[in-house]
C-alpha cells in the first residue's frame, strides 16, 4: 500500500523550500533551492529531490499546497495559502501555545501573533523598505566583500559594538563605508549589521507569549537569535527547521483540507 | 489553479452621473474661456455654497487631483512640482495638480475635450482638512496673480463649541465683500439660503445612499462610493446633485428589496479608513471582491455628509458643518465615530490606509487602530500606500497583506 504524503511548497523571493509530511506529520523529505526566475521549475526540482530523499514517488502525493511570493506560479498545487498563514501554522505545530513569531525572510519580515489555540490575533509585515530583511544582509555582504554564509562566523568573533542606525539600506551602506574608513574590523561591522536587522524587526510590533524565530536569515545566522534574546532579555525559541516553517505550514494545510 | 472571479454588479445610475459631471465640466470650461461667469477654485470642504450664491462656477482642485490619481498619470507629474521646491513627502494631490498645470497635462482633455484646467478668478480655501490646501492655492495665487482668501478652521477639537462656530461664521461673512467685488454680483442672503437648502438635500440623500450599506448584503461598495461621491463634492448646492442621488438611492433600495448585493457573494464586511488609493481603485475593488470581502463603508465617503446645513441659519450652519468634519477632529472623537460605524455597518474588519503623503487623513499613526482593536475586538490591517503617488505602493505587499487578513478572518 502506498504511503500518502502532503507537500508544502514555499516559493520565497530568495529560496524555494519544499517539504513532504506523512499523515503523522513526520517530515520525510525536504529540499531548498534558489528560487531563480522559473518558480514552477524550481518547485518541481525541489519536489523531485524531496521525493528522492523520502524514497517515494509522485503517486504517493495526496495533496500539494503552495505559499510564498511565487505561490501562484505553481499550477500543479491544489490550492494556495498566504505565507503569513503558513508560517503561523508551521510554528504552532512546533509550539502549540500563545506565541509571537518573528520571521526574517529574503524580502520581507513578519511578526505574527497567535493565541493559545493557534488563532491569529494579528500580523505585521515590514513596510516597502527592505531594511532588516535578508536582502539587506545580501547587499551588505557584497559591499564588505564577504560571503553571506560566512557572516555568522565573522560576527561571532566581534569584540566591538558598532551601531548601524539608518532605516535605509543605501544609507546603511554609507554608514558601513564610513566605518571602513575609520578602520573598523569587518567582524564588528557584520555584528553591527545583525543589530540593525534586529532593531528594524523589533520596532515593527510588540511581542506576546513565547517568541519564536523562523526564516532563512535565522536558519543561517543563529547569532541573530542569540542577540535578539539578549536585546529583549528573554529566551527565544527556534523551530526545528526554521527555514522550512512556511513550507511545513503549507503541508499541514494540505493535510487538513 | 484558476482564480475565482466574483462578479461586481454595475450601478445603472452611473450614466446619469457621467452626464451631469460632463455638463458641469463643460460649463466650467466655457465660463473660464468666455468669462460668462466668474470661476472660483475652492477646497473640497470649503464654502462652496457662498460661492454659488454669488454666481461663481466652482472648480475643486482636489477633485482634479483625484482624477490625476485614477488616470494614473500623477506619478509622472509629481516630479515637476518637486523641482519647484515641493517635497515628494507632501500632499500628492498638490504636487500632481501643480505638475499637471505646469505641463498642461490634464485628464479633462481626454474625458471632456477640455484643453486646460479652467483658470480661476479667485481662490478660496478652508484649512479644515490640512495646511496643504492653503499652500496649494497659494502657489496658484502667486503664479496666476489671482486673489486668494480663506477660512482658518479650529484644529483637533473633541467638541465643536460656540467659539469655533462663531469664528468660522465670522470668517465666512468676511469673505462676502471681496467676493462680491470679484463676482460683480451683490450678495443675496435668500440665494445663499436656497443653495444651502440644495446642499442639505444633497447631503441627506448622499447620507442615505451610504447608509444602504448597512444592509446585508450591502448594495454598494466603498469603491463604488468613491466614484459616486463626485456630485456630492462638485455639484452640491445644485439641483443636479439632488436629482442624481434620488435616482441612485432608488436603485440601491431596489437592490436591498431584492436581496441583491454589490458583490455576487459577501462573506466579510470591511470598513476602509483613510484615503482611497486612486491609482489602484479597480485593482483593489477586484481583489477584495474575489476574496468575497465587501469593503462597504468608509470615513472618506462619509466626509461629504454635512448634517448641520440649515438654510434658516446660513452662515453659522455652514460654519458648523465645515468645522465638525472628521479629519480635523481629536483622536477621542474619531475613535467614537469609528466605533459607531462598526456597529452601524456590522463590520468584521477595518482596513487603514496609511497614505505616505497624507498624514492628516492617515488615522493609524497615533495608536488608534490598536486602541480600537482592543476595545471592539474587531481586527484591523494597515496598508502602506498613497492616494496619488503610485511609486509609494507595493502591489505584492498589499496583496499579501489583504489575502492574509481575509484568511485570518476566515480561520477565526
Amino acid at each position: 500500500m502506498s504511503k500518502k504524503v502532503y507537500i508544502g511548497i514555499d516559493i520565497g523571493s530568495s529560496r524555494t523550500k519544499v517539504v513532504l509530511l506523512d499523515e503523522m506529520k513526520n517530515l520525510l523529505g525536504y529540499s531548498i533551492n534558489k528560487s531563480g526566475y522559473n518558480f514552477a521549475e524550481t518547485a518541481k526540482l525541489c519536489i523531485e529531490d524531496s521525493l528522492k530523499m523520502a524514497n517515494l514517488c509522485h503517486d504517493d502525493i495526496a495533496k500539494t499546497v503552495s505559499t510564498g511570493y511565487g505561490k501562484r506560479n505553481v499550477e500543479f498545487a491544489d490550492f494556495e495559502k498566504t505565507e503569513i498563514g503558513c508560517h503561523a501554522k508551521g510554528c504552532y505545530h512546533y509550539f502549540p501555545e500563545e506565541i509571537s513569531i518573528i520571521d526574517i525572510g529574503g524580502q520581507d519580515n513578519k511578526i505574527i501573533k497567535l493565541d493559545e489555540t493557534g488563532k491569529r490575533k494579528n500580523f505585521k509585515m515590514n513596510r516597502k523598505c527592505a531594511a532588516g530583511t535578508g536582502a539587506f544582509l545580501e547587499e551588505m555582504a557584497m559591499r564588505l566583500d564577504v560571503r553571506i554564509e560566512d557572516m555568522n562566523a565573522l560576527a561571532e568573533r566581534s569584540t566591538e559594538t558598532i551601531k548601524i542606525g539608518s532605516f535605509c539600506t543605501v544609507f546603511s551602506a554609507t554608514e558601513v563605508l564610513d566605518n571602513i574608513r575609520k578602520g573598523k574590523k569587518v567582524e564588528d561591522l557584520v555584528k553591527g549589521l545583525f543589530y540593525s536587522v534586529i532593531k528594524r524587526v523589533l520596532e515593527m510590533d510588540s511581542l506576546e507569549g513565547k517568541v519564536v524565530m523562523t526564516g532563512g536569515v535565522v536558519a543561517h545566522n543563529p547569532l541573530i537569535v542569540k542577540m535578539t534574546g539578549e536585546e529583549l532579555g528573554i529566551d527565544i525559541y527556534v523551530a526545528e527547521y526554521p527555514q522550512l516553517t512556511g513550507a511545513i505550514g503549507a503541508a499541514l494545510y494540505a493535510m487538513e483540507s | 489553479m484558476t482564480e475565482e472571479k466574483v462578479i461586481r454588479k454595475k450601478i445603472r445610475a452611473t450614466g446619469l452621473m457621467a452626464q451631469y459631471m460632463k455638463e458641469y465640466f463643460l460649463e466650467l470650461d466655457h465660463c473660464a474661456r468666455t468669462g460668462e461667469k466668474k470661476v472660483a477654485w475652492c477646497t473640497s470642504v470649503g464654502p462652496a455654497e457662498l460661492l454659488h450664491s454669488l454666481g461663481f462656477v466652482v472648480h475643486y482642485p482636489e477633485n482634479h487631483g483625484a482624477m490625476l490619481g485614477t488616470s494614473r498619470i500623477a506619478a509622472d507629474l509629481i516630479p515637476y512640482a518637486n523641482t519647484l521646491g515641493f517635497s515628494p513627502d507632501i500632499c500628492s494631490y498638490l504636487t500632481s495638480d501643480i505638475g499637471s498645470y505646469v505641463t498642461n497635462n490634464t485628464p479633462l482633455t481626454k474625458a471632456y475635450g477640455i484643453e486646460k484646467i479652467p483658470k480661476p478668478d479667485v481662490l478660496v480655501f478652508d484649512t479644515n482638512q490640512c495646511r496643504d490646501v492653503q499652500d496649494w492655492m497659494s502657489w496658484y495665487a502667486r503664479e496666476l496673480k489671482i486673489p486668494i482668501m480663506g477660512i482658518h478652521a479650529p484644529k483637533y477639537p473633541s467638541e465643536i463649541t460656540e467659539i469655533h462656530v462663531e469664528s468660522m461664521a465670522k470668517q465666512t461673512e468676511e469673505l462676502v465683500k471681496p467676493l462680491e467685488e470679484i463676482s460683480g454680483n451683490k450678495f443675496d442672503i435668500d440665494k445663499l439660503r436656497e443653495v444651502i437648502k440644495l446642499s442639505r438635500e444633497c447631503t441627506e440623500l448622499w447620507g442615505k445612499v451610504l447608509k444602504t450599506a448597512s444592509a446585508s448584503p450591502s448594495p454598494i461598495t466603498f469603491f463604488d462610493g468613491t466614484i459616486h461621491m463626485g456630485p456630492a463634492v462638485v455639484l452640491r448646492g445644485t439641483p443636479q446633485a439632488v436629482d442624481y442621488y434620488k435616482v441612485l438611492l432608488t436603485e440601491l433600495e431596489e437592490r436591498i428589496a431584492n436581496g441583491e448585493g454589490a458583490l455576487e457573494e459577501e462573506k466579510h464586511r470591511l470598513y476602509w479608513e483613510g484615503m482611497p488609493i486612486w491609482g489602484r481603485l479597480r485593482a483593489h475593488s477586484e481583489l477584495f471582491a474575489n476574496l468575497k470581502a465587501c469593503v462597504l463603508a468608509s470615513t472618506y465617503c462619509n466626509s461629504w455628509i454635512f448634517s448641520s446645513f440649515d438654510e434658516k441659519d446660513p452662515f453659522r450652519s455652514m460654519a458648523k458643518a465645515y468645522a465638525e468634519i472628521f479629519i480635523v477632529r481629536s483622536e477621542e472623537y474619531k475613535e467614537k465615530y469609528i466605533k459607531e460605524m462598526i456597529d452601524l455597518y456590522k463590520i468584521d474588519g477595518i482596513i487603514y490606509h496609511d497614505a505616505k503623503t497624507c498624514p492628516a487623513n492617515s488615522n493609524c499613526r497615533y495608536g488608534m487602530h490598536l486602541r480600537l482593536e482592543k476595545e471592539t475586538g474587531i481586527p484591523s490591517l494597515i496598508l502602506n500606500g498613497d492616494l496619488n503617488d503610485m511609486r509609494l505602493v507595493s502591489d505584492e505587499q498589499t496583496k499579501t497583506n489583504i489575502e492574509a487578513f481575509i484568511e485570518q478572518l476566515e480561520e477565526n
